[in-house]
């Protein structure tokens, strides 16, 4: 006979929690974002190059602009592409 | 003291000693200036991202300055517009920042994101003492 504490357990309990975002930057206490470092940049970008927005990376709003900026320099010395498909 | 870097793309169709010849060029009309040069990396041939000028690699050059002022950018750049073996450049002014990351990751402290954890509590420690001394 199943007690009360076993079917608490027959579905996982964190299936359907929100996990808190936060910003990687903060939280690291990195401070700057280098424009030639493209394999941490390409953590920032999907697919086809464009840039992840807050709601999904969860950066602040500083760093998510230190990061843009960052990433546009990268483009513009063609270290990372402008257009593309598959880049990961 | 102010700090910059500078970065430029070299084109691929010259020989190496030429693109070595070009950038040894800009380092010491750099020194002329009356620049102190930090660093220079060397980039290597790498290949582009999208083709620039028909051409899908290039020889990438990082110098990282410090200067009293920023009145030579201009002479530089002018310098980069009229050369035709330069393909792109970018002049960035550095924060205290990003100089400490830029000496932290010569010392290769920042080797792996992950790593980054012990580098920032170096970092403050060591700049602290660093930004007086600079102004």
């Amino acid at each position: 006979m199943a007690s009360r504490e076993d079917i608490k357990f027959l579905s996982n309990p964190k299936i359907g929690m929100k996990r808190k975002k936060y910003c990687r930057f903060r939280k690291f206490g990195i401070k700057y974002v280098d424009y030639k470092d493209t394999d941490f940049l390409v953590s920032f970008l999907n697919e086809q190059g464009k840039i992840l927005p807050r709601r999904l990376s969860g950066n602040s709003l500083k760093y998510q602009r230190k990061v843009a900026s960052a990433i546009k320099r990268a483009r513009y010395m063609a270290l990372l592409p402008y257009v593309t498909d598959l880049l990961k | 003291m102010r700090h910059y870097e500078i970065a430029f793309i070299v084109d691929p169709v010259l020989s190496g000693d030429e693109i070595k010849a070009t950038a040894d060029l800009y380092v010491t009309q750099l020194k002329a200036e009356g620049c102190e040069i930090v660093h220079l990396q060397d980039g290597g041939m790498r290949q582009l991202a999208y083709p620039i000028n028909k051409r899908s690699n290039g020889a990438y050059f990082f110098v990282e300055v410090s200067a009293p002022s920023g009145d030579f950018i201009k002479k530089i750049e002018i310098a980069f517009n009229r050369d035709e073996r330069i393909m792109r450049y970018l002049t960035l002014s550095l924060d205290k920042y990003a100089v400490q990351y830029n000496k932290d990751r010569r010392a290769g402290l920042i080797g792996k994101k992950k790593k980054t954890d012990e580098a920032p509590t170096e970092a403050v420690e060591s700049a602290a003492p660093a930004a007086p001394a600079a102004e």
